[in-house]
């Protein structure tokens, strides 16, 4: 199975890496607190659709389950994420990250 | 009652005493403190008298409670009440009761002396512990009990830095014997497994294979401690100095009883000091080097209680030097008959200062014969007791003492013979220039009231006939009483050997020097201008004694000299450069390396997810090398 998979390259193996390098890039590159919560809704997204082309290629559903269950984690991250982002615009009024460095040393 | 009640009701009382007047009352006069502080001695003595007879006809009283273990190690808090006990308790208790009913008198100026009769009380409970503890531990909680009442007591008047020192120096001073001490109770768990007096000598009686070697070493250590608490020499220094107390403190803590702790030690453990014969020979060569010493010093005294506190240490070293002899109820007896007129003489010398308001230079006396005729009175009898005029008390405890010097070797009783004149001598000088001549100062003398004289008269009588407890036994009329009754507890060992002088003869001869010396030294000083003419011939000797030896100065630059050169190089150099800059050092590093993690601590929340990511990458590299799980 492990030699199977490696073995072969798809076409959306390609879409699915550089999505998720795009995301990693925005996610550690990017001021704006949204666009980086958006990055990481993008490297989810880039996993969930490996999950899903693996499903469909292999004719079983264990892929589409986890990816319903990634989808359900990542809607309550935002929630979650989106609570933290608008607390620190109420205290800053902004959401730049580079003005949130409470934590230097 | 029952006689343990009684026991405790002895100890306990001036503890009880010493709370109601220090921490209760505090009361403003000094008669309402004094007659609490006064009753709860007296009602230890008379439980100490009913004891007595108890002890007397029937066996000691006993009892203990636990008090620590830890493995096979127990001590228990022991008390013993016995004949030699009781011989202390009775003069603790006896003196004590008097000193403070004088105390009463003569602390009537002071605002407020609750904190004096407190400390005094303090002081009896503390003795009473010391003398009646069954065990060495126990014994050395009273040592230290007695040692801090001192230091309270010297320095009673603690606004004057010189008197504060004299009690900081007499504490310290007595911290050297106290280090003896407690080696010496080291080495006895060592060697017999047991810090029990009872366990100790029964020990001895019983087998004679315990390290002879070791046993000496353990009677020189605490024999050390003595020479703290009992003024020897080298630790003596103390002593003088402690005179800056108040005069009735002198007389009870400094001359009759805390002193005498020493000896009472020793003869306590009289069973094992029999067998060691190398630390005897210590401890009668340093008894006789500190009388001759101390009376030396006492003879070019121009203090009253300096010459009194000379007195005291030359006496013990009489003590010590019967110890060494082996002659323990010889030292006994002179412990009790010095405790009546030592402590005769110090309320006395406290009767003249009262009267005139604070003078203590015996060369500005004189003539108080007429002013003050019981002072006079009494003070003379104490000063014939000291001498040894016979029948007085002193006759007889210095002559059986001489008598025991005399059988062990003939240079300690030629060294005891020169301290019996030598005392008379000192005593008969400040006796003519106390009472005798003319008044040379200028304040009004007045007699003591009767509070104080009460307790003078009491003493001349117990000083003037105290002797007849203990009559030697060269004399045939009497039995001796103190040998008889402490048999049980402290053999008297038979001398044996010749001297080169009969005994009679011997006694004949301390005799004459004795009262030819007080003869010579009252018509030379009752005449002060004679003494001018007299003392230019030995004023090189003079000199020497006056200053005391120098040994106070001695000790300055062989102890504290050093001393202070070596606090100084810590002070300067090894505390700030070596200990502090080690600390500092240290910290540094500290602070350099955090330094250097700060800088990952940049507070850039994307920064800290780069490192989370990296984390990550990781652990799956390693999961998929198979390395972790």
């Amino acid at each position: 199975m492990m030699e199977k998979l490696t073995s072969v390259i798809y076409w959306t193996h390609f879409v699915a890496v550089a999505l998720f390098g795009l995301g990693l890039i925005g996610f550690l590159l990017r001021r704006n607190a949204l666009v980086v919560l958006m990055c990481l809704e993008l490297m989810l997204n880039a996993v969930n659709l490996i999950l899903v082309e693996i499903s469909m290629r292999t004719g079983t559903s264990e892929g589409i389950i986890m990816v319903v269950f990634v989808i359900t984690v990542a809607a309550a991250e935002v929630a979650v994420g989106l609570g933290i982002i608008l607390n620190l615009y109420r205290m800053k009024k902004t959401v730049d990250l580079s003005s949130f460095r409470s934590l230097s040393g | 009652m029952s006689m343990q009640t009684l026991f405790l009701i002895l100890l306990l009382a001036p503890l009880v005493g010493s709370i109601i007047n220090g921490l209760v009352w505090r009361s403003g006069s000094a008669k309402l403190s004094g007659a609490v502080a006064t009753s709860a001695a007296f009602l230890s003595f008379c439980c100490a008298l009913v004891l007595f007879g108890q002890v007397a006809s029937d066996s000691p009283i006993e009892m203990s409670w636990r008090w620590f273990e830890a493995g096979s190690f127990a001590i228990r808090w022991g008390f013993r009440f016995d004949q030699l006990t009781s011989v202390m308790a009775l003069v603790v208790t006896g003196i004590g009761t008097l000193i403070h009913l004088y105390s009463i008198g003569y602390m009537s100026h002071e605002k407020g002396p609750y904190r004096y009769f407190a400390y005094l009380n303090l002081f009896l409970f503390q003795m009473l512990v010391l003398v009646t503890s069954s065990n060495l531990v126990g014994l050395f909680v009273g040592w230290e009990g007695v040692g801090l009442c001192s230091y309270l007591l010297i320095g009673y008047w603690f606004e004057d830095p010189e008197k504060a020192k004299a009690g900081m120096k007499a504490f310290l001073v007595n911290r050297i014997g106290d280090a003896g001490f407690l080696l010496g109770m080291f080495l006895c768990y060592q060697i017999f497994g047991t810090l029990e007096f009872q366990a100790i000598n029964a020990a001895i009686d019983a087998k004679s294979g315990f390290n002879l070697h070791l046993m000496n070493l353990m009677a020189f250590f605490l024999f050390v401690g003595a020479t703290g608490k009992s003024a020897q020499v080298p630790l003596y220094v103390w002593l003088p100095d402690a005179m800056a107390g108040p005069t009735p403190v002198s007389a009870l803590i400094h001359a009759a009883t805390m002193v005498t702790s020493g000896i009472y030690l020793i003869a306590r453990l009289s069973p094992l000091f029999v067998v060691t014969t190398d630390a005897n020979t210590v401890i009668a060569y340093v008894g006789l080097g500190t009388a001759l010493l101390a009376g030396l010093i006492a003879t070019s005294q121009n203090d009253i209680k300096k010459v009194l506190a000379y007195s005291t240490v030359s006496q013990l070293g009489l003590m010590v030097l019967a110890l060494g002899c082996r002659a323990y109820v010889a030292a006994l007896f002179h412990l009790v008959t010095h405790a009546f007129f030592k402590a005769l003489l110090f309320l006395g010398s406290g009767s003249v200062i009262h009267a005139l308001e604070g003078e203590q230079d015996i060369l500005k006396m004189g003539g108080l014969r007429k002013s003050l005729p019981i002072t006079f009175l009494t003070f003379g009898i104490g000063t014939l007791a000291i001498a040894g005029i016979p029948p007085l008390a002193g006759f007889f405890s210095k002559d059986t003492i001489l008598h025991a010097a005399l059988v062990t070797s003939p240079v300690l009783w030629v060294g005891g013979a020169a301290v019996a004149t030598l005392t008379a001598f000192y005593m008969f000088r400040l006796f003519s220039l106390t009472f005798l001549g003319t008044y040379r100062g200028h304040a009004h003398p007045h007699e003591s009231p009767a509070v104080m004289l009460i307790p003078l008269c009491v003493l001349a009588v117990a000083s003037a006939v105290g002797g007849f407890l203990g009559v030697p036994h060269e004399f045939h009329f009497m039995p001796n009483y103190l040998e008889e009754f402490l048999k049980p507890v402290v053999p008297s060992y038979a001398f044996e050997g010749t001297s080169f002088v009969g005994p009679y003869l011997a006694m004949t001869i301390t005799t004459v020097l004795a009262v030819g010396t007080a003869l010579l030294a009252s018509f030379l000083y009752a005449r002060p201008e004679r003494v001018e003419a007299i003392s230019k011939g030995f004023s090189p000797l003079r000199f020497v004694f006056s200053n005391k030896f120098w040994v106070d100065e001695l000790y300055g630059v062989i102890i504290i000299k050093p001393f202070q050169v070596i606090s100084r190089f810590f002070s300067s150099l090894f505390d700030p450069k070596i200990i502090d800059g080690g600390l500092m050092l240290s910290a540094k590093a500290m602070r350099g390396v955090g330094g250097l993690i700060t800088l990952l601590q940049s507070g850039v929340v994307q920064f800290y997810l780069f490192f989370m990511l990296v984390g990550l990458v990781l652990i799956f590299w390693l999961l998929l090398k198979g390395m972790v799980i």
